[in-house]
Order: structure tokens, then C-alpha cells, then sequence
């Protein structure tokens, strides 16, 4: 446990010190909450009579998606690792790679849900109301598993690069299809019948539902569910990560 | 007392051999060196000894124990310092080495005391909270090896540790190597393709070049295998020179780039008869030199060619402008 702790730190350590990057990496949340949100509020008719504007219905998929972001990014930076030769000095030492993977890993979500958390401080110091605390705990829940879920992910596929040159590639053709067929800016209940199927297979669906039960009480899948179906992929792309990992050459 | 047996070690990728068989035995308390060109693959050989690499056969006992059956008990016994940086640039000196202290296991408590203690031995002390970006290249390379030491290894891999560095950084290093032989007994392992590195701080060299060690033995034994006396010649007829000089007192010749390295006992009682003889043949000569043997002349003796004509490589200058900050 204290060499899963050791990498955790040293993550945490990073990510405090990188100003520059924390403001980076919200500029994308923020700038799609603030403009979808405030351009669509007044637009957007919400189905079903919940009584929630447009704006409310967002902050969840925009929590979901600066967790995603981060952790994503935080698990592709063992790459970085790689070519400055930091990554050697950590598998030289008589530690297992699954210690070094799983304190990557919990190190890149906890990163992540604290910008996601930045989210819904900034969504609160713009007005809008959720429902209880226990709701803050069950969102929170939710954004640990998608962070664990896709640093893990990220960790993978860093395994499998050489270098950076595939990273916009992943970011293209996965992780924003992964963000956009969530169902984190739209009601999944409106979309066509044929795309449905490929929203209920991105595991990212459940996370944002999951975020949006806690924040707003309702959500169109089962909050159980949606714990099921992100732990299990939660738990999928941990032993993944961990397998690739350890496969991986220096 | 053996630190190290190494027994035809080789590692192939894909049908190239990098190192090819390799067997030698360091003694504990050594510096031991292996000196060959860029490619000559002593970092393949570092990396195996270290379990960051499996051998395609061979085999080999870091402190006795076997590099393939207990990679863990490997680890914990060895300290190792890179040929590319391996800090972490965002950390702090002290972070830097906190974080191997605590993989490496050490208590809190023993954990401080030698960080102090090593980072005064480097002359980093006041320097521990700077984060090691603003750090040049040979404070890099001292905080290196203060962290290959922390956890007390018996034995200290150096994959080219004055790499790109300037000649007074080198010197100090080396003295900073030395010390550590002596003070604490450490047995040495390191790489280099510096002549004149090998020479000051091994016991021992194995010269390795193209995945094979082609002599081994302490360095003065080395240069006298020469002979006692080498005379360069530079000339455009080098190639005639080489094939054609022969006297009693000379042991043989080499051409390569432009120039004959003439192997020869007593030259200065010869100089006068060799000069003459180059007259007699009408070659064109542009320098003479005389000089003892050097590592070079061995290593030229040994495979026909000089290490520099394969440095700076490539891929060593690619290399040395990733790592930044080394200067
Ligand atoms: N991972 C690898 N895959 C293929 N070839 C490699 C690999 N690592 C090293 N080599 C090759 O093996 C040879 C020896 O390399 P190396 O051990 O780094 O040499 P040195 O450290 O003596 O400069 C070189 O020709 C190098 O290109
Ligand atoms: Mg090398």
C-alpha cells in the first residue's frame, strides 16, 4: 500500500504545481458549460415534466466530462514518463508493476475528480440548486468511478505507445465519441432508435447518469445500474490497464 | 569474492544480436568498465544485469543471485544510474529522492537522514527544495547517483555517467566515483565510451564492441599488449604505410581515417631510421607524433578501426538534445 501511496503522491505533488494546466484543462468545461448553458437554457424544452431547465441538465454531463479529460489525460502521462526516463526508475526498483499502475491510476482520478469538483463549486456560484447532501456523495461516488475507470484506460493505451504522436489520434476517435455519445449534453430518452445502443454501450452514459441522479434526484437509467454497469467497466479497464502495463517495454 | 558472474550472457532483437555471449566476472569492492563505441551494447548489457531487459540466454548472478529466478532480491541490491536522466523535473531534489526512498521501503526516520547525508556528500544540500528543472547537467548527474545510493546498494551500475557533460563537471564526478569506491567499499560497474574515463577510474576494462568483449584485463596490461611506444603518422599514403613498413622493432601497424598508428618498442631510439624509411619510399607525410600507448591504441590494436569514428553518434547527439537540460 505505501508504494500505491508513493505514486499518488507524486501525482498529487505534480498536479498541484501545475497551475498553468489545471486553468487549461477547465477552459473546455467551462467554456461549454457557460455557453451551451446560457445559450440553450431559454431554447431547450426539456421532455417529461421534471421541472429542470437546460442548465441543470448540463452541469452533470460537464462534471462528467472534466473527470474524463483528466483522468484520461493523467493515465496517456506514463508516456511522458517513458521518453523523460522517469518510468525506468520506477520499474527498476523490487516494487510490482501492479503497485505502480494502481498508484498511477488512483493518483490520475483523484486529479480528476478535484477538476471535476471545480465544476460544481462554479456551477453553485452561478445559481443553480441541487437537491441534498447525500446526493453530493453519490455524485461524487460516481466521478471517482468514471476518474479509476479512465486513468486506467488512459494507462492502457499508454502501455501500447511509443510516443505522444498517437495521443491526438485517441483524443479524436475515442475519448470525444466517448464524451459525445454519453448522453452528457443531451436527454439519451431523444435520441434516434438506432444510436441508442452505441449510448448504452459507452460506459461514460452510466457516469453521467449516475453524477446527474445524485446532483438532481432524477436520472433515465436506474442509479443501481449505472453502479453496476461502471464499476463492472471500471473493473475491466483496471485489469487491463494493469496487464498492458505490465507487458509494456521501457 | 564475486559481485558479479556473468556467463554467456546474450540478447538478440529480432535476428540482431546485441550482445553476443558476453561472459566476465567483477570482483566486490571494483570499478569495473565497459568500453566500446555507441551501439556496442553496454546498455543492453546494464539493462540485463539490472532486470529491466531479459536475456535471450545466458545467464548471470548480480550478488549472487540470479538475474532471471529473484528479479526482486536483484533490485533491492543494486543502485543504478541511467544513461538518459531519470529524475522526475517537476520534483524537488529531496522529493526526488524521498520517492525512492519510500519505493525502496526505507523507514522514515533512516530515509531523512540519509538524504541528508547523501545530498551533502554531492554538494546539493542547499539546493534540496529547487525543483530539478533549474538544475544544469552535471547537478542532474550528482543527484542521480545520491539517489542510486540511498537505498545502500553493494553494487552501482553507471550507464555513461559523464555523457555530454563539460571536462570540469567529468573531473569532478569521477573523483566523486572514486571516493565512493574507497569510502564505502561499493563495487562499480560502469559503461563509457570515454578513453580516458576508462582509464582513470577502472580497475578493470572489458573492451566490448559490436555485442562481443574483445579484451579484458586492467589497463596498463591493456597498453602494454601494444607495445611500448605507438608513432601516428598522418599521411595520404596512410594505406601503403600500413601495408608496407616492417623493421625488427615494430609490431605492427593500422590504418584508419588518414592516418598509420605504428605499434613499435623504444621509439625514440627508431624515429631517425623510421623517418628515413619514409624518405626512401617517397611518401608523403604531413604529421609524426610519438606517444605511450593510450586505451585508443588498444582498442584500435583490437578491432582495426577508432572508437571516435563512431561519435558522436546519431542517435547519442537525438539523444542528448531529448533529455533538455543536460549541458
Ligand atoms: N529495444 C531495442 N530494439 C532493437 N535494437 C536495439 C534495442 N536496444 C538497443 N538496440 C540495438 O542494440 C545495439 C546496442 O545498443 P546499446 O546497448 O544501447 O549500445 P551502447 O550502450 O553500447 O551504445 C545498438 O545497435 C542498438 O541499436
Ligand atoms: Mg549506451
Amino acid at each position: 500500500m505505501d508504494i500505491v501511496y508513493t505514486l499518488w503522491l507524486r501525482s498529487l505533488k505534480r498536479y498541484v504545481r501545475s497551475k498553468s494546466r489545471i486553468v487549461g484543462s477547465l477552459g473546455m468545461p467551462v467554456f461549454f458549460l457557460l455557453a451551451l448553458g446560457f445559450g440553450l437554457n431559454s431554447v431547450v424544452q426539456m421532455p417529461g415534466d421534471t421541472g429542470e431547465n437546460y442548465m441543470q441538465f448540463l452541469v452533470p454531463g460537464i462534471i462528467a466530462m472534466s473527470v474524463l479529460f483528466t483522468s484520461v489525460f493523467s493515465g496517456i502521462q506514463i508516456i511522458w514518463d517513458k521518453q523523460f526516463g522517469f518510468l525506468k526508475e520506477t520499474l527498476v526498483a523490487p516494487v510490482s508493476r501492479l503497485e505502480i499502475m494502481l498508484g498511477q491510476t488512483l493518483g490520475g482520478a483523484t486529479t480528476a475528480v478535484i477538476q471535476g469538483a471545480f465544476i460544481l463549486i462554479l456551477s453553485l456560484l452561478i445559481g443553480i440548486r441541487f437537491t441534498s447532501f447525500t446526493g453530493f456523495l453519490i455524485a461524487f461516488l460516481f466521478m471517482t468511478l468514471i476518474g479509476i475507470c479512465f486513468a486506467a484506460f488512459g494507462i492502457a493505451i499508454a502501455s501500447k505507445m511509443e510516443d505522444m504522436h498517437g495521443f491526438q489520434l485517441i483524443m479524436n476517435f475515442v475519448v470525444f465519441p466517448i464524451f459525445g455519445l454519453s448522453g452528457a449534453l443531451f436527454p439519451i430518452e431523444s435520441l434516434p432508435e438506432w444510436l441508442v445502443p452505441l449510448t448504452l454501450i459507452d460506459p461514460l452514459t452510466y457516469g453521467v447518469e449516475g453524477i446527474r441522479y445524485g446532483l438532481l434526484g432524477t436520472s433515465a437509467i436506474h442509479p443501481l445500474v449505472c453502479l453496476a454497469a461502471l464499476g463492472g467497466c471500471t473493473a475491466v479497464m483496471i485489469v487491463a490497464g494493469a496487464l498492458l502495463f505490465r507487458k509494456a517495454s521501457i | 569474492m564475486t559481485a558479479i558472474h556473468v556467463e554467456q550472457l546474450t540478447k538478440r532483437f529480432g535476428d540482431f544480436t546485441a550482445v553476443d555471449a558476453i561472459s566476465f566476472d567483477i570482483r566486490k569492492g571494483e570499478i569495473f568498465g565497459l568500453l566500446g563505441p555507441n551501439g556496442a551494447g553496454k546498455t543492453t548489457t546494464i539493462s540485463m544485469l539490472s532486470t529491466l531487459l531479459e536475456p535471450t540466454s545466458g545467464t548471470a548472478l548480480v550478488n549472487g543471485i540470479d538475474i532471471q529466478k529473484d528479479q526482486d532480491g536483484v533490485r533491492k541490491s543494486i543502485g543504478i544510474v541511467f544513461q538518459d536522466q531519470s529524475l522526475d523535473e517537476e520534483l524537488t531534489a529531496w522529493e526526488n529522492m524521498d520517492f525512492h526512498g519510500r519505493l525502496y521501503r526505507i523507514p522514515k526516520a533512516v530515509r531523512e537522514e540519509r538524504i541528508q547525508d547523501l545530498l551533502h556528500l554531492v554538494e546539493l544540500e542547499d539546493r534540496k527544495e529547487s525543483l530539478v528543472k533549474t538544475f544544469s547537467g552535471g547537478m542532474r548527474r550528482r543527484l542521480e547517483i545520491a539517489r542510486g545510493l540511498l537505498h545502500e546498494p553493494a553494487v552501482l551500475f553507471l550507464d555513461e555517467p559523464t555523457l555530454g557533460l563539460d571536462p570540469q563537471t567529468r573531473n569532478h564526478l569521477w573523483t566523486y566515483i572514486q571516493t565512493l569506491n574507497r569510502t564505502k567499499g561499493i563495487t562499480i560497474i560502469l559503461t563509457t565510451h570515454y578513453m580516458d574515463e576508462a582509464d582513470r577510474l577502472c580497475d578493470r576494462i572489458a573492451i566490448i564492441d559490436r555485442g562481443t568483449i574483445i579484451a579484458m584485463d586492467t589497463p596498463e596490461e591493456l597498453k602494454k599488449r601494444v607495445g611500448s611506444d605507438v608513432v601516428t603518422v598522418t599521411s595520404p599514403d596512410s594505406e601503403r604505410i600500413a601495408t608496407e613498413i616492417s623493421a625488427p622493432w615494430i609490431s605492427g601497424a593500422e590504418q584508419h581515417d588518414g592516418q598509420v598508428t605504428i605499434r613499435l618498442h623504444d621509439a625514440e631510439e627508431h624515429i631517425a631510421e623510421l623517418i628515413r624509411s619514409f624518405g626512401d619510399h617517397e611518401y608523403a607525410i604531413t604529421s609524426v607524433s610519438i606517444h605511450q600507448p593510450t586505451l585508443e591504441d588498444v582498442f584500435l590494436h583490437y578491432t582495426g578501426k577508432t572508437i571516435r569514428e563512431e561519435e558522436p553518434g546519431a542517435a547519442d547527439r537525438i539523444r542528448m538534445r531529448m533529455m533538455g537540460g543536460r549541458h
